[in-house]
């Protein structure tokens, strides 16, 4: 197919290829775009109320939590699988977050982690309308997967958030999160004869790519 | 906000273990249950006429549905692993798959999540182009989805009214992008072609008739004593249970939460345009399937408004890198009001040219969690009203 070699044949371009292989840090802004915007006044002001979000989650539970980002509109919190519970009840009666939008898992076979990103928002508080709280935790990753009886937990948080649910039933199949307590831990879009490894881990490749 | 969960919704079938596959053990609705004798379990699909591929495994006593378990994944198509080997670019085309009546608006996230990864910004005139394919878009949707739900209730007028005027807009999208249905028109950094010449008074002309033909629409089918009396307090899901649940677009609209994303969250010029969000708080299947059909005439409202404030030249694009690549890892979540909607998109980047991981959180997914709750107590025959009232769309929700 024409979008099979076109790919290969433009990776190969002249251009540079920095090997930001992955990971934070060096934001190099070497790359002139067409039209590039705001790479300094990034840092000098966090945006207020974002900031004071983050800010009442990190006077509750100090060191336990970490703040990855306030941009606009967007808050985003890493905790680890022991607290995530812990935090996802604060944000629902603390701070008046309601419903969850997304459930991600992200895999980091380099890490040996699987990321669990919990895109949380609010209808009852319109001042939270805009707001996402991006609660992100990780769980140890099994080399050769057995869905729900290795090591690769998590604790549920359907008992906090009931709209989870079926979030977290899809990233039991394809990412193979069993997630501790969860009262229906069965598969909810792959066929239930599946026999391979979780689809969307990355070591799960796509025949010709 | 109570801590406690709604005791009558209950997960169906917790009896079926997944842990272990065993010959003996069989797939959900097939499997043997020990239940009273008068319980019977039907399967629902996975074959149903116009509701895409999905299958709804319900147990009834006599008439009344007692537990409904949804078996989505037919069409599961895995878009979001296909998108971790393509480029920001080819991605595009792919990922407007799962809703092709709505392509604009599931694009849209993904492309204003690769403009702020990528740091473009879009010219002011691509902005109005957009905010009109989309609408535009919406309105294509809703017809489609009106078209069945009258199907689905055995009103065939209502069948074949929408699936024609739907033409009018068809054409208008079919001048604007060159395809009928799937578009590809929106790009990070604008949209593809610019306007053809005289779209702005053909536009305005057929938005203004179909406008006028919606209307009509009330005395053969929302007036309808006869579906007022199938829709009129079936599935009634209440404000508390929409928010707990977290239902996203017509059906929160219809529970009395005012939430749409193009006016609590505007995205390129909706805050410059007057968006009525509707609003209705009896939370039944009626007004659920009244709140899409007002959302059109607003659709209407908001593309009259922007042919009148968009620039009327300019550029529509900005031209980018051939292989376009984030800046290393870096993280972005989109959303947008779809025609079912919030729809949103989250994207992975670590500085390759491809997403690291992209999800994109679909409204009908998210909406499929209440389904279980609104049919339990619902006669079997109501099913389909309460079913379709939920703006679902298989394909999108399986992905």
């Amino acid at each position: 197919m024409s979008s099979d070699s076109a790919k290969p044949t433009t990776d190969s371009k002249p251009e540079e290829k920095p090997t930001t292989d992955s990971k934070p840090e060096e934001k190099p802004t070497t790359d002139s775009k067409p039209v590039v915007k705001k790479p300094e006044e990034k840092k000098v002001e966090l945006p207020a109320f974002e900031k004071s979000i983050s800010d009442k989650i990190v006077e509750k539970f100090g060191d336990k939590v970490e703040v990855a980002f306030v941009k606009k509109d967007r808050v985003g919190i890493n905790v680890s699988r022991e607290n995530v519970h812990d935090v996802a009840e604060f944000i629902r009666d603390g701070l008046n977050y309601d419903h969850v939008e997304s459930v991600s898992g992200v895999d980091y076979p380099q890490d040996n982690e699987i990321a669990v990103v919990y895109h949380i928002g609010s209808y009852s508080d319109p001042s939270l309308a805009r707001q996402l709280l991006v609660l992100s935790t990780r769980a140890q990753r099994e080399e050769n997967p057995i869905p729900g009886s290795d090591a690769t937990r998590l604790p549920t948080l359907r008992d906090i958030f009931y709209s989870v649910e079926f979030h977290e039933r899809e990233i039991f199949e394809m990412f193979g999160v069993y997630f501790e307590g969860h009262p229906d831990n069965r598969r909810l879009l792959l066929p239930e004869d599946w026999a391979d490894i979780p689809p969307l881990r990355k070591d799960f490749a796509i025949k010709g790519r | 906000m109570t801590t406690e969960l709604p005791t009558d919704i209950k997960s169906t079938s917790s009896e079926i273990q997944i842990d272990k596959p065993s010959s003996k053990w069989l797939p959900p609705g097939l499997a043997l249950q020990k239940v009273d004798e008068k319980i019977m379990t039907l399967n629902v699909g996975p074959q149903h006429p116009g509701s895409g591929h999905m299958r709804l495994i319900v147990q009834i006593d006599g008439d009344y549905i007692v537990a409904c378990d949804p078996d989505p994944g037919y069409v599961h198509r895995g878009e979001e692993k296909m998108a971790e080997y393509r480029n920001y670019i080819t991605n595009i085309p792919h990922l407007e798959r799962p809703v092709i009546h709505d392509s604009c608006n599931i694009l849209y996230p993904y492309v204003l999540g690769v403009e702020e990864l990528l740091g473009i910004e879009v010219p002011e005139r691509a902005k109005y182009v957009r905010v009109i394919a989309a609408e535009l878009n919406r309105c294509i949707y809703i017809m489609y989805w009106l078209a069945i739900y009258g199907i689905f209730l055995g009103h065939s007028t209502m069948f074949m009214w929408p699936t024609g005027d739907r033409e009018l807009l068809i054409d208008l999208m079919e001048k604007m992008t060159g395809a009928r249905v799937t578009h590809s028109h929106f790009i990070p950094g604008g949209v593809r072609n610019d306007l053809p010449a005289n779209f702005e008074e053909v536009c305005l002309r057929q938005v203004n008739y179909f406008e006028k033909r919606i209307k009509e629409y009330a005395a053969v089918f929302y007036d309808n004593p006869i579906l007022i009396a199938r829709t009129q307090d079936t599935g009634v899901l209440s404000r508390q249970d929409a928010i707990r649940l977290g239902v996203t677009g017509s059906v929160l609209r219809a529970s009395g939460i005012d939430y749409d994303v193009r006016k609590k969250e505007p995205y390129d010029v909706y805050d410059e345009l007057d968006i009525q969000s509707i609003v209705m708080t009896e939370g039944d299947a009626y007004a659920r399937s009244k709140i899409p059909w007002l959302d059109m005439m607003d659709s209407c409202n908001i593309i009259r408004q922007a042919l009148q404030k968009m620039p009327k030249s300019g550029s529509v694009r900005v031209k980018l890198k051939p292989n376009p690549k984030g800046k290393g890892f870096d993280t972005v979540y989109k959303r947008v009001e779809s025609g079912r909607g919030s729809l949103g998109c989250y994207i992975v980047s670590d500085g390759k040219p491809e997403p690291y991981r992209l999800k994109l959180s679909v409204p009908s997914f998210r909406n499929l969690i209440a389904l279980p709750y609104l049919l339990k107590g619902e006669k079997l025959g109501n099913m389909p009203s309460v079913y379709w009232s939920l703006n679902y769309w298989p394909v999108e929700a399986d992905r």
